[in-house]
Protein backbone atom coordinates (compact mmCIF):
# COMPACT_ATOMS: atom_id res chain seq x y z
CA UNK A 1 0.00 0.00 0.00
CA UNK A 2 1.70 3.53 -1.15
CA UNK A 3 1.61 5.65 1.63
CA UNK A 4 1.62 9.65 1.13
CA UNK A 5 4.19 11.78 3.03
CA UNK A 6 3.09 15.50 3.97
CA UNK A 7 5.49 18.23 3.53
CA UNK A 8 4.67 21.93 5.41
CA UNK A 9 5.19 25.28 4.74
CA UNK A 10 8.84 25.75 5.69
CA UNK A 11 9.41 21.95 5.03
CA UNK A 12 10.79 19.07 2.83
CA UNK A 13 10.83 15.18 3.40
CA UNK A 14 12.06 12.47 1.13
CA UNK A 15 10.36 9.00 -0.13
CA UNK A 16 10.52 6.42 -2.45
CA UNK A 17 8.42 4.57 -4.87
CA UNK A 18 5.75 4.11 -4.81
CA UNK A 19 4.94 6.01 -2.30
CA UNK A 20 4.38 9.62 -2.63
CA UNK A 21 4.89 12.99 -1.68
CA UNK A 22 2.85 16.45 -0.80
CA UNK A 23 2.48 19.63 0.36
CA UNK A 24 -0.69 21.53 0.33
CA UNK A 25 -1.81 24.94 -0.48
CA UNK A 26 1.21 26.50 -2.18
CA UNK A 27 0.85 30.74 -2.54
CA UNK A 28 4.02 32.47 -3.51
CA UNK A 29 5.92 29.72 -2.23
CA UNK A 30 7.54 27.46 -3.74
CA UNK A 31 7.36 23.66 -3.91
CA UNK A 32 10.57 22.00 -5.86
CA UNK A 33 10.25 18.38 -6.53
CA UNK A 34 13.42 16.07 -7.64
CA UNK A 35 13.90 12.64 -8.26
CA UNK A 36 16.06 10.39 -9.35
CA UNK A 37 14.72 8.31 -11.78
CA UNK A 38 17.07 5.45 -11.44
CA UNK A 39 16.28 4.57 -7.65
CA UNK A 40 12.73 6.41 -7.79
CA UNK A 41 13.68 7.98 -4.89
CA UNK A 42 12.01 11.64 -4.37
CA UNK A 43 11.78 14.79 -2.53
CA UNK A 44 10.12 18.12 -2.12
CA UNK A 45 10.68 20.92 -0.37
CA UNK A 46 8.20 23.87 0.29
CA UNK A 47 9.91 27.45 0.14
CA UNK A 48 8.91 30.67 1.43
CA UNK A 49 11.27 32.57 0.66
CA UNK A 50 14.19 33.07 -2.03
CA UNK A 51 17.68 33.54 -0.77
CA UNK A 52 18.48 32.88 2.87
CA UNK A 53 21.66 35.35 2.86
CA UNK A 54 19.28 38.19 3.19
CA UNK A 55 17.96 37.12 6.16
CA UNK A 56 19.67 36.31 9.41
CA UNK A 57 18.57 34.47 12.32
CA UNK A 58 16.75 31.34 10.87
CA UNK A 59 17.96 27.87 11.40
CA UNK A 60 15.25 26.30 9.16
CA UNK A 61 16.73 25.84 5.82
CA UNK A 62 13.91 24.28 4.43
CA UNK A 63 12.40 28.15 4.44
CA UNK A 64 14.57 29.46 1.19
CA UNK A 65 15.30 28.08 -1.76
CA UNK A 66 19.05 28.21 -1.97
CA UNK A 67 19.21 26.58 1.79
CA UNK A 68 16.02 24.21 1.10
CA UNK A 69 17.41 23.07 -2.14
CA UNK A 70 20.77 21.79 -1.06
CA UNK A 71 19.21 19.95 1.94
CA UNK A 72 16.75 18.48 -0.36
CA UNK A 73 19.60 17.13 -2.31
CA UNK A 74 22.37 16.61 0.68
CA UNK A 75 19.47 14.56 1.91
CA UNK A 76 18.63 12.29 -1.07
CA UNK A 77 22.82 11.85 -1.75
CA UNK A 78 22.32 10.09 1.56
CA UNK A 79 20.43 7.85 0.75
CA UNK A 80 22.40 6.99 -2.49
CA UNK A 81 20.70 9.46 -5.23
CA UNK A 82 22.97 10.72 -7.17
CA UNK A 83 23.22 14.22 -8.22
CA UNK A 84 23.85 13.39 -12.51
CA UNK A 85 20.77 11.65 -12.58
CA UNK A 86 18.55 14.20 -10.72
CA UNK A 87 15.58 15.96 -12.08
CA UNK A 88 13.12 18.48 -10.98
CA UNK A 89 10.35 20.38 -11.41
CA UNK A 90 8.75 23.19 -9.58
CA UNK A 91 5.16 25.03 -9.36
CA UNK A 92 3.81 27.64 -7.30
CA UNK A 93 5.40 31.42 -6.62
CA UNK A 94 2.04 32.51 -7.29
CA UNK A 95 0.70 36.23 -6.47
CA UNK A 96 -2.15 35.70 -4.25
CA UNK A 97 -3.05 39.84 -4.45
CA UNK A 98 -2.97 41.99 -6.41
CA UNK A 99 -0.90 44.69 -4.35
CA UNK A 100 -0.71 47.90 -6.38
CA UNK A 101 1.79 49.63 -4.29
CA UNK A 102 4.05 47.02 -2.21
CA UNK A 103 6.46 46.40 -5.27
CA UNK A 104 8.79 44.35 -3.09
CA UNK A 105 6.28 41.57 -1.52
CA UNK A 106 4.16 41.66 -5.18
CA UNK A 107 7.05 39.92 -6.06
CA UNK A 108 8.13 37.26 -3.62
CA UNK A 109 6.42 34.40 -5.71
CA UNK A 110 8.12 35.51 -8.80
CA UNK A 111 11.71 35.54 -7.31
CA UNK A 112 10.98 32.45 -5.27
CA UNK A 113 10.73 31.24 -8.70
CA UNK A 114 13.83 32.68 -10.34
CA UNK A 115 15.34 31.75 -7.08
CA UNK A 116 14.67 28.01 -6.97
CA UNK A 117 15.06 27.68 -10.87
CA UNK A 118 19.02 29.77 -10.57
CA UNK A 119 19.94 27.44 -7.55
CA UNK A 120 18.96 24.26 -9.42
CA UNK A 121 20.92 25.53 -12.32
CA UNK A 122 23.64 25.79 -9.98
CA UNK A 123 23.42 22.14 -9.23
CA UNK A 124 23.26 21.22 -12.17
CA UNK A 125 20.00 19.13 -11.74
CA UNK A 126 17.59 20.23 -15.30
CA UNK A 127 14.38 21.46 -14.63
CA UNK A 128 11.62 19.26 -16.64
CA UNK A 129 8.85 21.23 -16.07
CA UNK A 130 7.01 23.91 -14.09
CA UNK A 131 3.72 25.57 -13.11
CA UNK A 132 4.49 28.93 -12.05
CA UNK A 133 3.07 32.22 -11.15
CA UNK A 134 -0.24 32.84 -12.16
CA UNK A 135 -2.83 34.12 -8.53
CA UNK A 136 -4.41 31.21 -6.89
CA UNK A 137 -3.06 28.56 -4.84
CA UNK A 138 -1.70 24.93 -6.01
CA UNK A 139 -1.77 21.45 -4.33
CA UNK A 140 0.69 19.25 -5.57
CA UNK A 141 1.20 15.90 -5.60
CA UNK A 142 5.15 14.16 -6.43
CA UNK A 143 5.23 10.65 -7.75
CA UNK A 144 9.19 9.27 -7.48
CA UNK A 145 8.01 6.53 -9.27
CA UNK A 146 7.24 8.38 -12.59
CA UNK A 147 8.10 11.91 -12.07
CA UNK A 148 5.05 12.97 -12.49
CA UNK A 149 3.75 16.38 -10.88
CA UNK A 150 0.15 16.70 -9.90
CA UNK A 151 -1.26 19.88 -9.87
CA UNK A 152 -5.07 20.80 -7.94
CA UNK A 153 -6.09 24.32 -7.98
CA UNK A 154 -9.21 25.64 -6.68
CA UNK A 155 -12.57 25.33 -9.14
CA UNK A 156 -9.40 24.08 -12.06
CA UNK A 157 -9.27 20.46 -13.36
CA UNK A 158 -6.16 18.68 -12.55
CA UNK A 159 -3.05 19.24 -14.66
CA UNK A 160 0.29 16.62 -14.27
CA UNK A 161 3.23 18.28 -15.24
CA UNK B 1 17.82 38.45 18.05
CA UNK B 2 15.45 35.94 20.34
CA UNK B 3 14.73 38.52 22.77
CA UNK B 4 13.63 41.13 20.18
CA UNK B 5 11.68 38.90 18.42
CA UNK B 6 9.22 38.01 21.84
CA UNK B 7 9.20 41.99 22.72
CA UNK B 8 7.89 41.74 19.15
CA UNK B 9 5.37 39.51 19.05
CA UNK B 10 4.22 40.90 22.59
CA UNK B 11 3.45 44.36 21.54
CA UNK B 12 1.27 42.83 18.34
CA UNK B 13 -0.65 41.01 20.65
CA UNK B 14 -1.49 43.85 22.68
CA UNK B 15 -2.28 46.19 20.03
CA UNK B 16 -4.66 43.02 18.67
CA UNK B 17 -6.21 43.08 21.88
CA UNK B 18 -7.25 46.37 21.64
CA UNK B 19 -8.10 46.42 17.83
CA UNK B 20 -10.17 43.38 18.34
CA UNK B 21 -12.39 45.11 20.49
CA UNK B 22 -12.66 48.21 18.14
CA UNK B 23 -13.75 45.84 15.19
CA UNK B 24 -16.40 44.63 17.35
CA UNK B 25 -18.16 47.86 17.97
CA UNK B 26 -17.73 49.35 13.92
CA UNK B 27 -18.83 45.86 13.17
CA UNK B 28 -21.92 46.22 15.35
CA UNK B 29 -22.43 49.68 13.83
CA UNK B 30 -22.25 48.31 10.35
CA UNK B 31 -24.86 45.29 10.30
CA UNK B 32 -26.85 47.16 13.31
CA UNK B 33 -26.95 45.00 15.37
CA UNK B 34 -25.68 43.77 18.61
CA UNK B 35 -22.38 42.06 18.19
CA UNK B 36 -20.92 40.18 20.95
CA UNK B 37 -17.07 39.58 20.87
CA UNK B 38 -15.27 36.93 22.76
CA UNK B 39 -12.05 37.68 24.36
CA UNK B 40 -9.62 37.36 21.39
CA UNK B 41 -7.33 34.66 21.50
CA UNK B 42 -3.82 35.81 20.58
CA UNK B 43 -1.90 32.65 19.08
CA UNK B 44 1.79 32.45 18.48
CA UNK B 45 2.24 29.81 15.71
CA UNK B 46 5.11 27.95 13.83
CA UNK B 47 4.40 28.12 9.62
CA UNK B 48 3.21 24.36 10.22
CA UNK B 49 0.69 24.65 12.25
CA UNK B 50 -1.50 27.72 10.62
CA UNK B 51 -3.16 25.91 8.16
CA UNK B 52 -4.98 23.32 10.62
CA UNK B 53 -6.06 26.20 12.34
CA UNK B 54 -7.80 27.53 9.84
CA UNK B 55 -9.48 24.03 9.33
CA UNK B 56 -6.83 22.60 7.24
CA UNK B 57 -4.64 23.77 4.17
CA UNK B 58 -6.97 22.61 1.79
CA UNK B 59 -10.03 24.95 3.72
CA UNK B 60 -11.32 27.97 1.30
CA UNK B 61 -10.85 30.67 2.94
CA UNK B 62 -11.40 34.89 2.05
CA UNK B 63 -8.80 36.97 2.89
CA UNK B 64 -8.69 41.00 3.01
CA UNK B 65 -4.97 42.33 2.54
CA UNK B 66 -4.23 46.02 2.93
CA UNK B 67 -1.14 47.96 2.64
CA UNK B 68 -0.29 50.33 5.53
CA UNK B 69 1.34 53.21 4.55
CA UNK B 70 2.17 56.87 7.07
CA UNK B 71 4.48 57.20 9.48
CA UNK B 72 4.52 52.99 9.74
CA UNK B 73 4.61 50.71 7.13
CA UNK B 74 3.29 47.25 7.09
CA UNK B 75 0.34 45.38 5.87
CA UNK B 76 -2.98 43.34 7.66
CA UNK B 77 -4.65 40.90 6.80
CA UNK B 78 -8.12 39.69 8.06
CA UNK B 79 -8.91 36.27 7.54
CA UNK B 80 -11.95 33.70 7.87
CA UNK B 81 -13.32 30.79 7.03
CA UNK B 82 -15.30 31.21 3.28
CA UNK B 83 -18.42 29.83 5.43
CA UNK B 84 -18.38 32.89 7.77
CA UNK B 85 -17.34 35.29 5.44
CA UNK B 86 -20.96 34.31 3.92
CA UNK B 87 -22.55 34.41 7.16
CA UNK B 88 -21.19 38.22 7.31
CA UNK B 89 -22.45 39.34 4.13
CA UNK B 90 -25.34 38.09 3.98
CA UNK B 91 -25.75 39.75 7.66
CA UNK B 92 -24.97 43.07 6.25
CA UNK B 93 -26.94 42.51 2.67
CA UNK B 94 -30.19 41.54 5.08
CA UNK B 95 -30.90 38.40 2.59
CA UNK B 96 -29.48 34.48 2.33
CA UNK B 97 -26.96 34.41 -0.45
CA UNK B 98 -27.59 32.03 -3.22
CA UNK B 99 -25.49 29.26 -4.83
CA UNK B 100 -21.43 28.81 -3.38
CA UNK B 101 -19.76 31.83 -4.41
CA UNK B 102 -20.14 35.21 -4.28
CA UNK B 103 -21.42 37.59 -6.85
CA UNK B 104 -19.69 40.85 -7.79
CA UNK B 105 -21.88 42.54 -5.69
CA UNK B 106 -21.73 40.50 -3.11
CA UNK B 107 -17.49 40.31 -3.05
CA UNK B 108 -17.97 43.80 -2.56
CA UNK B 109 -19.53 43.74 0.35
CA UNK B 110 -16.88 41.09 1.82
CA UNK B 111 -14.26 43.90 0.88
CA UNK B 112 -16.74 46.45 2.74
CA UNK B 113 -17.21 44.49 5.23
CA UNK B 114 -12.74 43.86 5.86
CA UNK B 115 -11.85 47.73 5.10
CA UNK B 116 -14.51 48.68 8.38
CA UNK B 117 -12.70 45.90 10.51
CA UNK B 118 -9.30 46.43 9.47
CA UNK B 119 -9.72 50.31 9.81
CA UNK B 120 -11.05 49.86 13.37
CA UNK B 121 -8.38 47.79 14.12
CA UNK B 122 -5.36 50.22 12.50
CA UNK B 123 -7.38 53.04 14.48
CA UNK B 124 -6.75 51.68 17.49
CA UNK B 125 -2.87 51.29 16.69
CA UNK B 126 -2.98 54.91 15.87
CA UNK B 127 -4.43 56.33 18.54
CA UNK B 128 -2.32 53.83 20.78
CA UNK B 129 0.67 55.18 19.44
CA UNK B 130 0.53 58.71 17.84
CA UNK B 131 1.26 57.76 14.53
CA UNK B 132 -0.11 58.28 11.52
CA UNK B 133 -1.60 55.34 9.80
CA UNK B 134 -3.18 54.91 6.19
CA UNK B 135 -4.89 51.85 4.65
CA UNK B 136 -4.48 50.82 0.84
CA UNK B 137 -7.66 50.01 -0.93
CA UNK B 138 -8.43 46.41 0.02
CA UNK B 139 -7.27 43.50 -1.92
CA UNK B 140 -9.53 40.14 -1.63
CA UNK B 141 -8.86 36.41 -2.18
CA UNK B 142 -10.70 33.42 -1.90
CA UNK B 143 -8.74 30.49 -1.93
CA UNK B 144 -7.26 27.46 0.05
CA UNK B 145 -6.25 28.39 3.38
CA UNK B 146 -2.44 27.41 3.39
CA UNK B 147 -2.06 30.03 -0.31
CA UNK B 148 -3.76 32.62 1.43
CA UNK B 149 -1.80 32.35 4.73
CA UNK B 150 1.49 31.96 2.39
CA UNK B 151 1.83 35.63 2.23
CA UNK B 152 1.51 36.88 5.83
CA UNK B 153 3.72 33.71 6.65
CA UNK B 154 6.41 35.30 4.06
CA UNK B 155 6.46 38.97 5.97
CA UNK B 156 6.87 37.10 8.97
CA UNK B 157 9.13 34.77 7.35
CA UNK B 158 11.58 37.48 7.78
CA UNK B 159 11.90 38.14 11.16
CA UNK B 160 11.66 34.92 12.46
CA UNK B 161 9.80 31.07 12.60
CA UNK B 162 6.06 32.22 13.85
CA UNK B 163 3.58 33.86 13.00
CA UNK B 164 1.39 36.09 15.24
CA UNK B 165 -2.98 35.68 14.64
CA UNK B 166 -5.31 37.21 16.72
CA UNK B 167 -8.61 34.63 16.76
CA UNK B 168 -11.35 37.21 17.02
CA UNK B 169 -15.61 35.42 17.32
CA UNK B 170 -17.21 38.01 16.66
CA UNK B 171 -20.30 35.83 18.26
CA UNK B 172 -23.85 36.21 16.67
CA UNK B 173 -26.20 33.08 15.81
CA UNK B 174 -24.20 32.09 12.81
CA UNK B 175 -20.40 31.86 12.78
CA UNK B 176 -18.47 34.85 12.04
CA UNK B 177 -15.17 34.25 13.35
CA UNK B 178 -11.64 35.15 11.58
CA UNK B 179 -8.33 36.52 12.22
CA UNK B 180 -6.29 39.27 12.05
CA UNK B 181 -2.51 39.40 10.99
CA UNK B 182 -0.74 42.39 11.71
CA UNK B 183 2.37 42.54 9.79
CA UNK B 184 4.55 45.85 10.52
CA UNK B 185 7.62 46.06 8.99
CA UNK B 186 11.33 45.83 11.10
CA UNK B 187 11.97 49.82 10.47
CA UNK B 188 8.06 50.36 11.74
CA UNK B 189 8.13 47.91 14.52
CA UNK B 190 11.12 49.74 16.08
CA UNK B 191 8.46 53.59 15.27
CA UNK B 192 5.85 51.77 17.20
CA UNK B 193 7.78 50.63 20.13
CA UNK B 194 9.28 53.92 20.54
CA UNK B 195 5.66 55.41 20.37
CA UNK B 196 4.62 53.25 22.89
CA UNK B 197 7.52 54.21 25.20
CA UNK B 198 9.20 50.55 25.16
CA UNK B 199 11.50 51.14 22.86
Amino acid sequence: MAETFKVGIADLNVCSAPNMITTIGLGSCVGIAIRDPALRIGGLVHIMLPDSTQISGSSNLAKFADTGIEELVRLMERRGCSRWRMEAKIAGGAQMFAFRNKSELAGVGMRNVEASKSKLKALGIPLKAEDTGKDYGRTVVYYPENGNYEIRAVGKSIIII
Amino acid sequence: MVNITDQYYDVLREIGNIGAGNATTALSQMLNTRVDMAVPQVKLMEFKEVGTTMGGEEQLVAGIYLAVEGDITGSIMFIQKKESARNMVSKLMGMELQGDDFNELELSALKEIGNIITGAYLNSLSTLTNLCIYPSVPELCIDMAGAIMSVPAIEFGTIGDRILMIQTDFADDADMSGYFILMPDEVSYDKILKALGVG
